[in-house]
């Protein structure tokens, strides 16, 4: 809980109400599916759990064979959010992305 | 939470606190009231006072928040869970009324009167609204998620003009609220260019993000109301490739008692009032109304006055009565007036000691407005500086003058307008068959005073398209 904030009994997180005209959901549209791999620069990020690499190896192998380009990327430590240079080289680069957990 | 108050029990309801020395003096009279029939007593501070009666505990102060209580002792009467009757204070007539009995409070005096409920302490207030009174605000609620920084979700929204905001919660919006009788689903205007329909608490939620404190609300509330008139045309200024923006310039008794600028550096930053007035306007126009750069609103250029571009008049130093008498307000209402202007520019003239002098210098820079060779399509306000102003004074000329020769000297001749005249494309069309053509519409300049006390200079502030198609000053009273 902030200073300033206003939280609901039994929750987390910081409420604040809506300036718009509600026309539209508060929370953000995921990005359409991508319509094919074939070609597609798809970001394997790697949480840097025990294990990860093989789970994500196979990923590798598997989305290669229907046409993906892979780009391999990993977090430094899966105890903290990917930082940011990470997450926006992924956004510059790829399409699409598989964060993937193993342990 | 709900709106509605819990029941309170039949008979007779006391509310009191330890804190209060009449609460103290009429502690018998409950004992003798507890006596005789049903009595609930709501103790404020202390569930053991009064000593040796039952009491309930409303030391979170929502009975006493629920039940309108400002003061204590009141003593409700209560039928079928609904209240028929107060008293407040201790007053013997009401309380033997209420109690349908007699001899209350031997010895004491008639009429003594109560002490502040804790329920209305300011320290508590705010809190309890929050607490038991979040129902009343109907705005939907966002919850951020944990790992969101609440400035940064802001942006990432869209909810910003660019700079950081004040996250509204439901504390802020409250206090907020605070700043105007109006109810806060009370409808204040339908706003372009989505057409929604914004309430006083959407206006609210973006004040406080603007920054306002609340006794701004009511010069925001009347700055959406004129901004979303079909005379003002926020929509077509909104859409428009011309740099213009709503200004809001202020006048009346609000202005200094919100602490506006309307001196020294009067269109620049420093002043909160003048800063977050004109955001909070454009703010409500962005997440209310949808309006937002790229999309509808498709300015060219734009200018840095859209971030926020409001100010007051000086009237206590003007020479002349104030823009919204012009307008048709009456001397001491306050009053917002727009005008959809452009970016404020400098009238330099240190030399002119005669007011027609000064009036050709205004003139011959009012030309080059929009563009030198254009006429009659816009209107503009001209600021005139105190030092400027005093040359017009000390020489006894009236604004009403000042402005009719402005209009006498801005008759320009058609040929040097006419398409192709000065080696210049850009003019009115040829074959006008009109000698001269006047710059401006009549009363399509507007004066007011302002600015500061050293520099011999004034300010014109060009304006759009003015007229049913476009857009025209527009003056709105602002109401508390």
């Amino acid at each position: 809980m902030t200073s300033t904030g206003d939280i609901a009994e039994g929750s987390t997180g910081f409420v604040v109400l809506d300036p718009t005209g509600e026309r539209s959901l508060p929370i953000r549209e995921r990005l359409p599916r991508p319509k094919t791999l074939e070609g597609l620069d798809l970001a394997l990020l790697d949480i840097s759990k025990a294990r990860g690499d093989v789970f994500m190896d196979r990923l590798a192998e598997l989305f290669g064979e229907r046409g993906a380009r892979i780009k391999r990327f990993s977090k430094p430590t899966f105890t903290k959010p990917a930082p940011a240079d990470v997450r926006r080289q992924i956004a510059e680069e790829c399409a699409a992305v598989v964060e993937a957990l193993a342990d | 939470m709900s709106d509605s108050p819990p029941p309170l029990p039949s008979g007779l309801v006391a509310f009191v606190k330890r804190d209060c020395p009449t609460c103290e003096t009429v502690a018998p009279v409950l004992g003798q009231l507890a006596e005789v029939g049903a009595l609930t007593i709501y103790s404020q501070d202390d569930p053991g006072f009064p000593k040796g009666l039952a009491v309930e505990d409303d030391t979170e102060l929502e009975s006493s928040w629920r039940h309108g209580i400002d003061t204590v002792p009141t003593l409700l009467r209560v039928e079928a869970g609904k209240e028929k009757e107060r008293a407040v204070g201790w007053d013997r007539e009401a309380w033997e009324r209420l109690a349908a009995a007699k001899d209350l409070g031997p010895g004491l005096p008639d009429f003594r009167p109560g002490c502040g409920s804790l329920s209305v302490d300011p320290q508590n207030a705010l809190d309890l609204a929050v607490r038991f009174g979040s129902d009343s605000l109907k705005a939907r609620r966002v919850r951020y998620a944990p790992l969101e920084d609440e400035m940064e979700a802001a942006f990432e929204r869209g909810w910003t003009d660019g700079l950081p905001v004040v996250p509204p919660t439901e504390r802020r919006v409250f206090a907020m609220l605070q700043g105007t009788s109006r109810a806060p689903d009370e409808v204040v205007a339908v706003v372009p260019p989505d057409l929604v329909e914004c309430s006083v608490e959407k206006v609210a939620i973006n004040a406080v993000m603007a920054g306002c404190r609340p006794e701004y609300l009511p010069v925001v509330l009347a700055a959406v109301e004129a901004a979303c008139t079909e005379r003002f045309n926020m929509h077509g200024l909104l859409a428009t490739t011309m740099p213009a923006g709503p200004v809001i310039i202020v006048n009346g008794p609000i202005r200094r008692a919100i602490g506006m600028n309307s001196g020294g550096n009067v269109f620049g930053q420093g002043n909160r009032a003048n800063a977050t007035i004109g955001r909070a306007l454009q703010l409500v126009v962005r997440n209310v109304g949808g309006g937002r750069p790229g999309e509808v609103d498709r300015a060219a250029f734009g200018n840095p006055g859209k971030l926020s571009f409001c100010f007051a008049e000086d009237e206590e130093g003007s020479p002349w009565g104030p823009l919204s008498e012009d307008l048709g307000a009456e001397r001491g209402v306050s009053t917002v007036t727009l005008f959809p202007g452009e970016g404020p520019r400098i009238i330099v003239d240190q030399l002119s000691r005669e007011p027609d002098s000064l009036a050709r210098s205004y003139a011959a820079n009012l030309r080059t407005l929009i563009h030198p060779k254009l006429v009659l399509g816009f209107d503009c306000v001209l600021a005139v500086g105190p030092e400027h102003a005093r040359v017009f004074s000390q020489a006894g000329w009236t604004k009403e003058q000042l402005k009719d020769r402005l209009h006498e000297l801005l008759m320009i001749p058609t040929e040097e307008l006419v398409q192709g005249a000065g080696g210049i494309a850009e003019g009115v069309p040829v074959g006008v068959s009109a000698p001269a053509l006047p710059k401006f519409r009549p009363g399509g300049i507007l004066v007011v005073y302002c600015g500061g006390d050293a520099g011999l200079f004034s300010t014109m502030i060009g304006g759009w398209v003015t007229g049913e198609v476009g857009s025209q000053p527009t003056l709105r009273e602002i109401r508390p």
